[in-house]
């Protein structure tokens, strides 16, 4: 990588409904309402953001470039992003595609992130390990197979030391290390960071950093969808439980199901 | 007919249960003939293991020095040649799976259905989106070489054993990278239960109060022989370690009885336990979130109720 005088991070941000907000199944199970409901950064997202930042300003390196695929509305969150301190944003406008109750296949999108690494060839990407409102959790490893390069998923640490990259990925086990070389693909977990909050004046100055748009045709992508929603249903609801009122009827009442 | 080529998640010698859960879920699928794949440096322990589950057909051992720490940059070159001729390729939505299948499955041109719980035909699969809050129902389209899936093991019942299965050797020709390294891996030594795959779970949230706090809880799940596990604030707040969160961003489980003590019950906390046959709440707040889904709910004071309950069950 030596031969890129600019050390880049590019950073994937996703527009989700609000962590907030209960979502609902439409009356007619054709999707999710989403209409009129609070959207923000994928929270992984913010984490991804978070990261890049604070590499940037311990000097590791020199510029963050945020990334996002969507319609119109999405240049919310990268205006967002550019509040908490990206120095660019690219816009993949996805306006032409038919939209349907599913969002863009992560295939899809990884693809088209690979163009975009293809062009700004950064020493770093970073994504959520997953966005809250699909939940696929797919787009970093699709991307880090497309590009050959290394990934490390669910990291909750990352130390750079020249061309290597040292992270603590949350595994089932417990905290796996790895070493990879750069550039690689780098997931979020919760615990790698707590993101910045925004302030006034700095929305005010993401309104004059660049932001560009690129249309998703003119990167090439197949964006066929190839897994077709049926149908949209709420999950079953539990059963009413039972009240007991101290430990000892706790006991009787497990007993008495067989449970203990 | 459906060949589905299942890859095993294992520790080198062990193999993980999600593995037979794995296989139910392929052997769901219609006229689905299961073929297990072990990579390893030695794969010959675990591949004995899974080729006595019911219903596999075949075990390939994919053996390669390489193979010794489950790196997705290094297996997944050596699936794709596995995967040829499958035309379903699944793992388990544990850490070791959603790492590694969607690698596989970009290597492979194919799209993936993340966290299968209900198979409704070989091309129609079910699964939670919105932490759990919606359920979706989706179906491949024709023109995809291959279905890649995880598999969410809580929603499936393992293979049981008394299969017994042919074991072969695979040896792939792709060139592995070295870019990826492994350097080990800490997990805090324990003689509890498997939190993943215990038939019984205490559980504690943030009004445990400190890491002693959950001491009270450990002699509990002892008594109960259960596993140990914690909410998101109580590992936030550095009571336990991040292994033992149970929610959607931890661990998903679905034992016969789960007991949440001082836990408010947030909606990614009910996504982790959705699936556990019995739900026991012990909170001081009656208007906690967590009473709605409670089987049996207590209200009262944590620290009084769980030492009366480890004295009522010695």
């Amino acid at each position: 990588m030596g031969d890129n005088p600019m050390r880049r991070i590019l950073v994937g941000i996703k527009r989700v409904v609000d962590y907030n907000v209960r979502v609902r199944v439409k009356a007619d199970g054709n999707g999710v309402a989403v209409d009129g409901v609070k959207m923000s950064i994928n929270p992984f997202d913010e984490i991804a953001l978070e990261e890049a930042l604070r590499i940037r300003e311990r000097g590791a390196a020199d510029e963050v470039v945020v990334a996002s695929l969507g319609t119109t509305e999405c240049q919310q969150q990268l205006r967002t992003a550019l509040a908490m301190g990206a120095d660019r944003a690219l816009w993949v406008d996805t306006s032409a595609v038919p939209s349907g109750p599913l969002g863009l296949e992560p295939l899809t999108i990884a693809r088209a992130l690979l163009a975009l690494v293809r062009r700004e060839q950064p020493l770093m990407v970073i994504l959520g390990k997953q966005a809250i409102d699909e939940d696929n959790s797919q787009t970093g490893p699709m991307l880090a197979a497309l590009w050959d390069r290394p990934q490390a998923t669910f990291a909750s640490k990352i130390e750079l030391s020249g061309e290597r990259a040292k992270v603590l990925r949350e595994v089932d086990a417990g905290l796996q290390t790895l070493e990879v070389e750069l550039p690689a693909v780098f997931t979020t977990d919760l615990r790698l960071n707590e993101p910045r909050y925004v302030k006034l004046p700095d929305i005010m100055k993401a309104k004059k950093k660049p932001l560009d748009t690129i249309p998703l045709s003119s990167l090439e992508v197949d964006a066929r969808p190839r897994i077709k929603p049926v149908r949209f249903e709420p999950p079953p609801q539990r059963q009413k439980g039972i009240r007991v009122s101290d430990a000892g009827e706790l006991v009787a009442a497990l007993r008495q199901k067989g449970l203990l | 007919m459906a060949k589905v080529l299942v890859i095993a998640e294992h520790d080198g010698a062990t193999l993980n249960p999600s593995t037979a859960k794995c296989v139910s879920c392929a052997r769901a699928i219609p006229g689905g003939e299961v073929t297990v794949a072990v990579c390893a440096a030695d794969a010959t322990a675990v591949a004995q293991q899974a080729a006595r589950l019911q219903g596999v057909h075949r075990v390939l051992k994919i053996e390669d020095p390489a193979n010794e720490h489950p790196l997705a940059a290094v297996l997944a070159p050596q699936l794709v040649q596995a995967a040829a001729g499958f035309s379903h390729v699944l793992g388990p939505s544990t850490t070791y799976g959603k790492d590694l299948l969607p690698r596989l499955a970009a290597l492979l041109d194919a799209p993936q259905v993340s966290d299968i719980m209900a198979v409704e035909g070989a091309r129609c699969f079910r699964r939670p989106i919105y932490a759990g809050n919606v359920i979706l129902t989706v179906e491949v389209d024709e023109s995809a070489p291959v279905i890649v899936g995880t598999v969410r093991t809580a929603s499936f019942q393992a293979a049981a054993a008394g299969g017994t299965a042919l074991i072969e050797s695979f040896r792939p020709t792709s060139k592995l990278p070295t870019h990826t390294r492994f350097v080990g891996v800490s997990q805090a030594k324990t003689d509890r239960p498997d939190l993943q795959t215990a038939r019984r779970v205490v559980s504690g949230g943030r009004a445990l109060g400190s890491a002693q706090g959950f001491e009270i809880l450990y002699r509990l799940a002892e008594k109960l022989g259960a596993a140990v596990g914690a909410s998101r604030a109580a590992v936030d707040a550095g009571y336990v370690p991040n292994e033992m969160q149970v929610g959607q961003t931890g661990k998903i489980i679905a034992p016969e009885l789960y007991v949440a003590v001082g836990i408010s019950g947030a909606i990614q906390h009910l996504t982790g336990i959705k699936d556990a046959r019995t739900i026991v709440a012990i909170n001081k707040d009656p208007e906690a979130p967590i009473f709605e889904v409670a089987d049996i709910g207590l209200v009262g004071d944590l620290f009084e109720i769980v030492p009366q309950m480890e004295k009522l069950l010695s």
